[in-house]
Protein backbone atom coordinates (compact mmCIF):
# COMPACT_ATOMS: atom_id res chain seq x y z
CA UNK A 1 0.00 0.00 0.00
CA UNK A 2 1.45 3.15 -1.23
CA UNK A 3 1.28 6.88 1.02
CA UNK A 4 -1.34 7.87 -0.94
CA UNK A 5 -3.88 5.04 -0.27
CA UNK A 6 -2.83 5.17 3.72
CA UNK A 7 -3.70 8.93 3.69
CA UNK A 8 -6.87 7.89 1.96
CA UNK A 9 -7.84 5.26 4.81
CA UNK A 10 -7.10 8.18 7.55
CA UNK A 11 -9.14 10.82 5.35
CA UNK A 12 -12.17 7.66 5.48
CA UNK A 13 -11.59 6.95 9.08
CA UNK A 14 -12.12 10.26 10.57
CA UNK A 15 -13.51 12.22 7.50
CA UNK A 16 -13.69 16.22 7.90
CA UNK A 17 -11.09 15.36 10.19
CA UNK A 18 -8.55 14.71 7.85
CA UNK A 19 -8.58 15.99 4.05
CA UNK A 20 -8.05 14.15 0.98
CA UNK A 21 -3.89 13.78 0.23
CA UNK A 22 -2.39 16.20 -1.69
CA UNK A 23 0.89 15.13 -3.22
CA UNK A 24 4.13 17.11 -4.41
CA UNK A 25 7.18 15.73 -5.74
CA UNK A 26 5.73 12.36 -4.30
CA UNK A 27 5.61 13.27 -0.90
CA UNK A 28 2.14 12.66 0.32
CA UNK A 29 0.73 15.46 2.84
CA UNK A 30 -2.80 15.48 4.56
CA UNK A 31 -3.99 18.52 7.01
CA UNK A 32 -5.54 17.91 10.35
CA UNK A 33 -8.77 20.05 11.07
CA UNK A 34 -8.54 20.23 14.79
CA UNK A 35 -5.09 20.21 16.84
CA UNK A 36 -7.02 18.90 19.66
CA UNK A 37 -8.10 15.83 17.67
CA UNK A 38 -3.98 15.03 16.78
CA UNK A 39 -3.81 12.38 19.76
CA UNK A 40 -6.19 10.09 17.97
CA UNK A 41 -5.13 10.40 14.26
CA UNK A 42 -1.52 9.93 15.58
CA UNK A 43 -2.64 6.78 17.26
CA UNK A 44 -4.69 5.39 14.21
CA UNK A 45 -1.78 5.97 11.78
CA UNK A 46 0.50 4.16 14.20
CA UNK A 47 -1.64 1.25 15.51
CA UNK A 48 -3.78 0.85 11.83
CA UNK A 49 -1.38 2.12 9.26
CA UNK A 50 2.09 1.14 10.42
CA UNK A 51 3.70 4.57 10.30
CA UNK A 52 5.70 3.25 13.17
CA UNK A 53 8.51 5.89 13.22
CA UNK A 54 8.44 9.55 13.73
CA UNK A 55 11.12 11.11 11.75
CA UNK A 56 10.24 14.85 12.90
CA UNK A 57 8.38 17.18 14.22
CA UNK A 58 8.74 20.93 13.36
CA UNK A 59 6.80 24.42 13.29
CA UNK A 60 6.00 26.97 11.12
CA UNK A 61 5.59 30.67 12.10
CA UNK A 62 2.98 31.72 9.28
CA UNK A 63 4.00 35.60 10.82
CA UNK A 64 0.67 37.74 10.07
CA UNK A 65 -1.49 35.11 9.44
CA UNK A 66 -4.14 33.57 11.51
CA UNK A 67 -3.58 30.91 12.84
CA UNK A 68 -0.23 32.19 13.37
CA UNK A 69 1.18 28.49 14.21
CA UNK A 70 1.39 24.59 11.81
CA UNK A 71 2.89 22.12 13.81
CA UNK A 72 3.93 19.30 11.13
CA UNK A 73 4.31 15.85 12.06
CA UNK A 74 6.76 13.60 9.75
CA UNK A 75 5.73 9.85 9.72
CA UNK A 76 7.55 6.81 8.27
CA UNK A 77 6.48 3.00 8.30
CA UNK A 78 9.32 1.11 8.16
CA UNK A 79 7.53 -1.90 7.04
CA UNK A 80 5.98 -0.04 4.43
CA UNK A 81 8.86 2.32 3.39
CA UNK A 82 5.96 4.98 2.95
CA UNK A 83 6.42 8.50 4.44
CA UNK A 84 2.89 10.61 5.18
CA UNK A 85 3.01 14.37 6.42
CA UNK A 86 0.16 15.57 8.79
CA UNK A 87 -0.05 19.37 9.33
CA UNK A 88 -2.54 20.98 11.85
CA UNK A 89 -2.78 24.65 12.91
CA UNK A 90 -2.56 26.05 15.95
CA UNK A 91 -4.01 29.92 16.69
CA UNK A 92 -1.73 31.90 18.35
CA UNK A 93 -4.34 32.94 21.24
CA UNK A 94 -3.94 29.32 22.24
CA UNK A 95 -0.56 28.29 21.52
CA UNK A 96 -1.31 24.74 22.75
CA UNK A 97 -1.77 21.46 21.54
CA UNK A 98 -1.93 17.97 22.65
CA UNK A 99 1.74 15.72 22.88
CA UNK A 100 1.58 12.50 20.89
CA UNK A 101 3.75 11.16 22.96
CA UNK A 102 2.05 8.17 23.85
CA UNK A 103 1.99 7.42 20.44
CA UNK A 104 5.94 7.69 19.91
CA UNK A 105 8.46 8.55 22.56
CA UNK A 106 10.84 10.23 20.75
CA UNK A 107 8.43 12.85 20.39
CA UNK A 108 9.19 13.69 23.86
CA UNK A 109 12.58 16.15 22.58
CA UNK A 110 10.91 16.81 19.48
CA UNK A 111 7.88 18.78 21.25
CA UNK A 112 10.40 20.12 23.18
CA UNK A 113 12.59 21.85 20.54
CA UNK A 114 9.56 23.54 19.39
CA UNK A 115 8.43 24.72 22.96
CA UNK A 116 11.98 26.21 23.30
CA UNK A 117 12.26 27.73 19.48
CA UNK A 118 8.88 28.80 19.02
CA UNK A 119 6.94 28.66 22.07
CA UNK A 120 4.12 26.30 21.21
CA UNK A 121 3.18 24.45 24.39
CA UNK A 122 2.55 20.61 24.27
CA UNK A 123 -0.20 19.79 27.22
CA UNK A 124 0.44 16.13 28.55
CA UNK A 125 3.82 16.51 28.12
CA UNK A 126 5.90 14.75 30.83
CA UNK A 127 8.85 17.44 30.63
CA UNK A 128 8.38 20.26 28.76
CA UNK A 129 11.58 22.29 29.63
CA UNK A 130 13.66 23.86 26.88
CA UNK A 131 16.35 21.87 25.23
CA UNK A 132 18.59 24.06 23.24
CA UNK A 133 18.26 27.81 25.18
CA UNK A 134 18.84 27.88 28.99
CA UNK A 135 16.04 27.53 31.06
CA UNK A 136 14.81 30.95 31.98
CA UNK A 137 16.00 32.60 28.29
CA UNK A 138 12.68 35.09 27.76
CA UNK A 139 12.40 34.57 23.95
CA UNK A 140 11.61 32.03 21.45
CA UNK A 141 14.68 32.77 18.21
CA UNK A 142 12.74 31.08 15.84
CA UNK A 143 9.80 33.34 15.53
CA UNK A 144 9.70 35.53 12.45
CA UNK A 145 9.39 38.94 14.83
CA UNK A 146 12.88 37.67 16.67
CA UNK A 147 15.80 39.31 15.09
CA UNK A 148 18.53 37.50 13.53
CA UNK A 149 21.06 39.17 15.44
CA UNK A 150 19.72 38.43 18.74
CA UNK A 151 18.17 40.34 21.43
CA UNK A 152 20.28 40.90 25.11
CA UNK A 153 19.05 38.99 28.03
CA UNK A 154 21.02 38.32 31.68
CA UNK A 155 20.49 35.91 33.58
CA UNK A 156 23.02 36.05 36.85
CA UNK A 157 25.19 33.25 37.17
CA UNK A 158 23.37 31.17 34.43
CA UNK A 159 23.49 32.82 31.49
CA UNK A 160 23.63 35.93 29.14
CA UNK A 161 23.17 37.04 25.68
CA UNK A 162 23.68 39.99 23.56
CA UNK A 163 22.51 41.00 19.78
CA UNK A 164 25.10 40.22 16.96
CA UNK A 165 27.14 42.79 15.52
CA UNK A 166 25.50 42.48 12.00
CA UNK A 167 27.46 45.20 9.99
CA UNK A 168 24.71 46.22 7.86
CA UNK A 169 23.58 42.23 7.49
CA UNK A 170 22.07 39.75 7.58
CA UNK A 171 23.62 38.85 4.31
CA UNK A 172 21.45 37.02 1.80
CA UNK A 173 22.20 34.26 -0.88
CA UNK A 174 20.51 34.98 -4.35
CA UNK A 175 20.03 31.70 -5.84
CA UNK A 176 19.99 31.38 -9.62
CA UNK A 177 22.36 34.43 -10.39
CA UNK A 178 24.04 34.13 -13.29
CA UNK A 179 27.51 33.92 -11.75
CA UNK A 180 28.61 33.67 -8.13
CA UNK A 181 29.18 37.48 -7.95
CA UNK A 182 25.76 37.89 -8.62
CA UNK A 183 24.71 34.73 -6.09
CA UNK A 184 27.27 35.48 -3.72
CA UNK A 185 25.64 36.53 -0.23
CA UNK A 186 25.35 40.10 -0.03
CA UNK A 187 23.20 42.56 2.11
CA UNK A 188 19.75 42.51 0.49
CA UNK A 189 17.26 45.17 1.38
CA UNK A 190 14.24 45.92 -0.44
CA UNK A 191 15.73 48.62 -2.92
CA UNK A 192 18.69 46.96 -4.09
CA UNK B 1 71.21 22.02 34.37
CA UNK B 2 68.27 23.59 36.44
CA UNK B 3 70.41 23.29 39.38
CA UNK B 4 73.38 25.27 37.78
CA UNK B 5 70.97 27.79 36.54
CA UNK B 6 69.34 28.24 40.48
CA UNK B 7 72.93 29.30 41.99
CA UNK B 8 72.55 32.38 40.27
CA UNK B 9 70.03 34.17 42.32
CA UNK B 10 71.87 33.31 45.32
CA UNK B 11 75.38 34.48 43.18
CA UNK B 12 73.41 38.06 42.61
CA UNK B 13 72.29 38.52 45.89
CA UNK B 14 75.50 38.43 47.52
CA UNK B 15 76.46 41.92 45.95
CA UNK B 16 80.27 41.54 47.00
CA UNK B 17 81.22 38.63 45.29
CA UNK B 18 83.27 39.60 42.13
CA UNK B 19 82.25 36.96 39.38
CA UNK B 20 85.46 36.27 37.47
CA UNK B 21 86.60 33.41 35.11
CA UNK B 22 86.62 30.32 37.21
CA UNK B 23 88.65 27.53 34.85
CA UNK B 24 86.23 24.49 37.86
CA UNK B 25 83.42 25.99 36.37
CA UNK B 26 83.60 26.81 32.91
CA UNK B 27 80.96 25.92 30.92
CA UNK B 28 78.59 24.86 34.00
CA UNK B 29 77.66 28.52 35.20
CA UNK B 30 75.24 31.00 33.09
CA UNK B 31 74.56 34.52 34.39
CA UNK B 32 70.92 35.55 33.63
CA UNK B 33 68.72 37.42 35.49
CA UNK B 34 65.69 35.67 38.07
CA UNK B 35 63.27 36.99 35.46
CA UNK B 36 64.65 35.58 32.20
CA UNK B 37 65.03 31.91 34.47
CA UNK B 38 61.70 31.26 35.39
CA UNK B 39 60.24 32.61 32.51
CA UNK B 40 62.48 30.09 30.24
CA UNK B 41 61.47 27.35 33.15
CA UNK B 42 57.83 28.53 32.81
CA UNK B 43 57.58 29.03 28.94
CA UNK B 44 58.74 25.59 28.37
CA UNK B 45 56.09 23.58 30.27
CA UNK B 46 53.19 25.56 29.60
CA UNK B 47 50.43 23.02 30.32
CA UNK B 48 47.35 23.24 28.35
CA UNK B 49 43.49 22.71 29.76
CA UNK B 50 41.87 21.77 26.40
CA UNK B 51 38.63 23.82 26.36
CA UNK B 52 37.27 21.77 23.22
CA UNK B 53 33.77 22.95 21.98
CA UNK B 54 33.52 22.31 18.49
CA UNK B 55 35.35 21.19 14.82
CA UNK B 56 38.47 23.05 16.41
CA UNK B 57 39.15 20.54 18.95
CA UNK B 58 39.78 17.92 15.94
CA UNK B 59 42.27 20.00 14.71
CA UNK B 60 44.10 20.23 18.43
CA UNK B 61 43.90 16.60 19.41
CA UNK B 62 45.47 16.71 15.73
CA UNK B 63 48.21 18.90 17.40
CA UNK B 64 48.64 16.72 20.06
CA UNK B 65 48.70 13.24 17.90
CA UNK B 66 52.95 12.18 16.89
CA UNK B 67 52.47 13.82 13.65
CA UNK B 68 52.88 17.55 14.70
CA UNK B 69 53.93 16.64 18.56
CA UNK B 70 52.98 19.27 20.87
CA UNK B 71 55.17 17.73 23.48
CA UNK B 72 58.35 19.29 21.22
CA UNK B 73 57.40 22.17 23.76
CA UNK B 74 56.59 20.81 26.66
CA UNK B 75 53.18 21.34 26.65
CA UNK B 76 52.05 17.47 25.29
CA UNK B 77 50.37 17.64 28.79
CA UNK B 78 46.99 18.01 28.64
CA UNK B 79 45.55 18.48 31.77
CA UNK B 80 41.36 18.01 31.96
CA UNK B 81 41.46 19.66 35.80
CA UNK B 82 42.06 23.56 35.46
CA UNK B 83 43.98 23.34 38.70
CA UNK B 84 46.58 21.75 37.10
CA UNK B 85 46.68 23.95 33.57
CA UNK B 86 48.67 27.02 32.79
CA UNK B 87 46.73 27.96 28.88
CA UNK B 88 42.98 27.24 28.43
CA UNK B 89 42.64 26.58 24.61
CA UNK B 90 39.31 27.90 23.53
CA UNK B 91 39.10 25.46 20.63
CA UNK B 92 35.45 26.25 19.21
CA UNK B 93 32.43 27.83 19.61
CA UNK B 94 31.44 29.34 22.64
CA UNK B 95 27.80 29.76 22.85
CA UNK B 96 25.80 31.67 25.63
CA UNK B 97 24.76 28.83 26.68
CA UNK B 98 28.43 27.83 27.42
CA UNK B 99 30.01 31.11 28.35
CA UNK B 100 29.28 30.75 32.07
CA UNK B 101 31.17 27.30 32.19
CA UNK B 102 33.95 28.65 30.04
CA UNK B 103 34.25 31.29 32.66
CA UNK B 104 33.87 29.17 35.79
CA UNK B 105 36.59 26.84 34.21
CA UNK B 106 39.52 29.51 33.57
CA UNK B 107 38.31 31.13 37.09
CA UNK B 108 39.67 27.50 38.65
CA UNK B 109 42.76 27.89 37.17
CA UNK B 110 45.76 28.46 39.20
CA UNK B 111 48.23 31.89 38.36
CA UNK B 112 49.78 32.14 36.08
CA UNK B 113 47.27 31.44 33.58
CA UNK B 114 47.39 32.35 29.77
CA UNK B 115 44.31 31.78 27.02
CA UNK B 116 44.53 30.99 23.12
CA UNK B 117 41.48 31.47 21.35
CA UNK B 118 41.75 29.11 18.51
CA UNK B 119 39.57 29.98 15.42
CA UNK B 120 37.48 32.22 13.91
CA UNK B 121 34.63 31.32 16.47
CA UNK B 122 36.62 31.45 19.92
CA UNK B 123 38.11 34.87 18.47
CA UNK B 124 34.88 36.74 17.05
CA UNK B 125 31.86 34.58 16.94
CA UNK B 126 33.07 33.14 13.37
CA UNK B 127 30.19 33.08 10.93
CA UNK B 128 27.75 32.55 13.94
CA UNK B 129 26.57 36.27 14.19
CA UNK B 130 23.83 34.68 15.99
CA UNK B 131 21.31 35.02 19.14
CA UNK B 132 22.93 31.78 20.32
CA UNK B 133 26.85 32.21 20.21
CA UNK B 134 28.92 34.62 21.63
CA UNK B 135 30.97 37.13 19.48
CA UNK B 136 34.54 36.32 20.66
CA UNK B 137 35.17 34.62 23.88
CA UNK B 138 37.27 38.28 24.82
CA UNK B 139 34.32 38.92 25.87
CA UNK B 140 34.33 37.22 29.44
CA UNK B 141 38.31 35.78 29.05
CA UNK B 142 41.64 37.84 28.58
CA UNK B 143 43.03 36.57 25.59
CA UNK B 144 46.64 36.50 25.20
CA UNK B 145 46.83 34.88 21.47
CA UNK B 146 44.12 34.63 18.79
CA UNK B 147 44.63 32.01 16.10
CA UNK B 148 42.84 32.34 12.47
CA UNK B 149 41.26 29.81 10.79
CA UNK B 150 38.05 28.04 10.16
CA UNK B 151 39.65 25.80 11.45
CA UNK B 152 43.48 26.62 11.89
CA UNK B 153 46.02 24.00 11.14
CA UNK B 154 47.96 22.26 13.84
CA UNK B 155 50.99 24.20 12.74
CA UNK B 156 48.67 27.22 13.17
CA UNK B 157 47.87 26.36 16.81
CA UNK B 158 51.83 25.50 17.02
CA UNK B 159 52.29 29.08 16.18
CA UNK B 160 50.42 30.28 18.68
CA UNK B 161 51.34 28.11 21.05
CA UNK B 162 55.27 29.49 19.54
CA UNK B 163 54.30 33.15 20.23
CA UNK B 164 52.58 32.69 23.56
CA UNK B 165 56.02 31.13 24.48
CA UNK B 166 57.68 34.68 23.35
CA UNK B 167 55.29 36.30 25.30
CA UNK B 168 55.88 34.33 28.48
CA UNK B 169 59.64 34.48 28.13
CA UNK B 170 58.59 39.03 27.63
CA UNK B 171 56.73 39.06 31.39
CA UNK B 172 58.44 41.36 34.21
CA UNK B 173 57.90 38.66 36.60
CA UNK B 174 59.16 40.06 39.88
CA UNK B 175 57.13 43.31 38.85
CA UNK B 176 53.74 41.65 38.47
CA UNK B 177 54.27 38.85 40.85
CA UNK B 178 52.72 40.22 44.13
CA UNK B 179 49.74 41.95 41.98
CA UNK B 180 46.91 39.30 41.92
CA UNK B 181 45.62 38.19 38.42
CA UNK B 182 42.92 39.56 35.93
CA UNK B 183 40.35 36.84 38.08
CA UNK B 184 41.77 38.29 41.33
CA UNK B 185 41.53 41.75 40.43
CA UNK B 186 38.24 41.69 39.39
CA UNK B 187 36.37 40.36 42.60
Amino acid sequence: MNSTELANRLHTKFGELVSTPTEFRGEVSVKVADAERIVEVCAFAKKELGFDYLVDVSSLDNYDEDPRWTVVYHLYGIASKQYLRLSVSVTEEKSELPTVINAWRTADWHEREIYDMMGIRFRGHPDLRRILMWEGYPYFPLRKDFPLAGKPSDLPEVAFSKAAPLEGGPFVTAPGGKDSIEREPRVRTPEN
Amino acid sequence: MAQLVWLCPVACMKNTQEFGYDSRIEGDVIHTNLDAAINWFRKNSIWPMPMGLACCAIELMATGASRFDISRFGMEVMRFSPRQSDVMIVAGTVTYKMAMSVKRIYDQMAEPKWVIAMGACASTGGMYRSYAVLQGVDNILPVDVYVAGCPPRPEALLDALMKLQAKVQREPLLATLKKPGPALAKA
